[in-house]
């Protein structure tokens, strides 16, 4: 089966996007998504974990077993997460620190469970990767756009603390958007990334559906012209 | 994998999988302890990095000149808790001591790092980790407001018991608009750590750490 790696990419990033289309992994979203930065950095280390995790699965596909495939992988996950875990707090001790608490939530992401399941448990391994690194990113742009639509409404800030994330050379990413601004606090707590995530779902619906119809408009006039 | 492959017999077989989870399963816990292994120390030494970065903000490190974090007691408190107290000498005289209080906040513990001088001033104060609510309750981090700088100086002889709580409880420390929960629980959590300064730790390590000459 030769595997098209352009529509792995669509797929991954719009088409089949994690949190937009499955509806998945909505658990970490809403906890983290304070700050872009904090976005930012879950989203990383998500794709991380998504990436050897599929990589891991699909190349022990061979020797794993319907019947206990679910309890196998739900270990392997939790072991890469937590080998991550423990690494990022050693060498990576100031993301740590941001992330800390968000790292051990990824065992929870149901996101990555079920690409491995989907994906990379019947494909090769390179296939399953890019897979995973795919629709890692796919999560990581909500996760930045939501963090950022919520930073800005709730304290109008963007990427504010992004040099504790990735270092002094990126301090020029936080920026104060709105001087003075006295913080809407909905937008913050967990309510207001509800209300953001409705909005960016109602977003990608509307986009979509303009495409099909640009698309069946161009059908149409190719079927016209035929008939004339 | 080839496509309509046939799965060995064998792999049907309720050994087959009780074995291969027990694999999986010894694979990754043997993983995890080589990796546990290998980070411990360097995960410590992190600890250790921002041990001493909390207690250089509350005591002043002109003040002293030894290494704090291997100069510590344990003191029992009345609640049979033990709790380490950092000692900072200068001369070999204890001068200060550094030590966490944790209180519970609006929506979790808030951990305090409190430096006070032997004589009963406080030093410093930082939060070092809470879960209060952000852009509200986070007002006590000091990257956020300085709010939590205006206890230096303060001890429970310049300030009597009474002041000892925010302003709407007729205290004398501001309160935040929108919290009140949080503030008052750091208010009360740096005063027990002042009386627990008064009654235990002056007694049982700064009287003992100091030569009377």
């Amino acid at each position: 089966m030769k595997t098209n790696f352009k529509t792995l990419v669509k797929e991954g990033i719009w088409n089949n996007n994690v949190v937009l289309s499955q509806m998945l992994a909505l658990c970490p979203l809403l906890a983290v998504t304070g700050t872009a930065t904090n976005g930012l950095g879950m989203g990383l280390a998500t794709i991380v974990v998504m990436v050897i995790a599929c990589a891991i699965v699909s190349s022990s596909r061979g020797i794993i077993t319907q019947e206990v495939r679910i309890p196998i992988f739900v270990l392997l996950i939790a072991g890469v997460v937590t080998l991550v875990d423990m690494y990022i707090n050693a060498y990576m001790h100031e993301l740590y620190k941001v992330l800390g608490l968000f790292i051990p939530l990824i065992v929870t992401n149901c996101a990555i469970l079920g690409r491995v399941e989907s994906f990379s448990s019947k494909n090769d391994i390179l296939p399953s990767m890019i897979d995973g690194l795919m629709m890692g990113i796919g999560f990581t742009l909500i996760l930045v756009v939501l963090g950022a639509t919520r930073e800005i409404t709730g304290s109008g800030t963007l990427f504010a603390n992004a040099s504790l994330l990735l270092g002094e050379s990126f301090s020029f990413l936080e920026v104060v958007l709105i001087e003075n601004y006295k913080g809407f606090l909905l937008m913050i707590l967990p309510p207001g990334g509800f209300i953001a995530l409705g909005f960016i779902l109602a977003g990608k619906r509307i986009i979509d559906r303009r495409h099909s119809e640009i698309a069946k408009n161009k059908q149409v006039e190719a079927s016209d012209a035929v008939n004339a | 994998m080839p496509k309509g492959r046939k799965d060995p017999a064998y792999r049907k077989r309720i050994g087959y999988h009780a074995g291969l989870l027990a694999g999986m399963a010894l694979i990754v816990s043997a993983l995890l302890a080589l990796g546990n292994q290998q980070t411990k120390a360097d995960i410590e030494l992190r600890l250790e990095e921002d041990m001493r970065a909390s207690l250089a903000m509350v005591i002043p490190h002109e003040l002293y000149d030894n290494d704090l974090l291997s100069d510590a007691a344990i003191i029992v408190t009345d609640d049979s808790e033990e709790k380490l107290v950092y000692i900072a000498r200068m001369n070999n005289q204890a001068i200060a001591v550094a030590f966490k209080i944790i209180e519970q906040g609006y929506a979790g513990p808030i951990q305090i790092m409190m430096g006070i001088s032997r004589d009963g001033n406080i030093l410093g104060a930082r939060v070092i980790s809470h879960m209060e609510t952000p852009g509200l309750g986070d007002k006590i981090e000091v990257k956020k407001n300085d709010w939590i700088l205006k206890f230096d100086g303060h001890s429970l002889e310049n300030t009597s018991s009474t002041q000892w709580a925010v302003k709407k409880d007729g205290g004398k420390f501001d309160q935040f608009s929108g919290a009140t929960i949080t503030p008052r629980t750091v208010v009360k959590a740096i005063s027990k750590g002042l009386i627990l300064f008064r009654d235990k730790i002056k007694p049982e390590i700064v009287m003992k750490n100091t030569t009377e000459e």
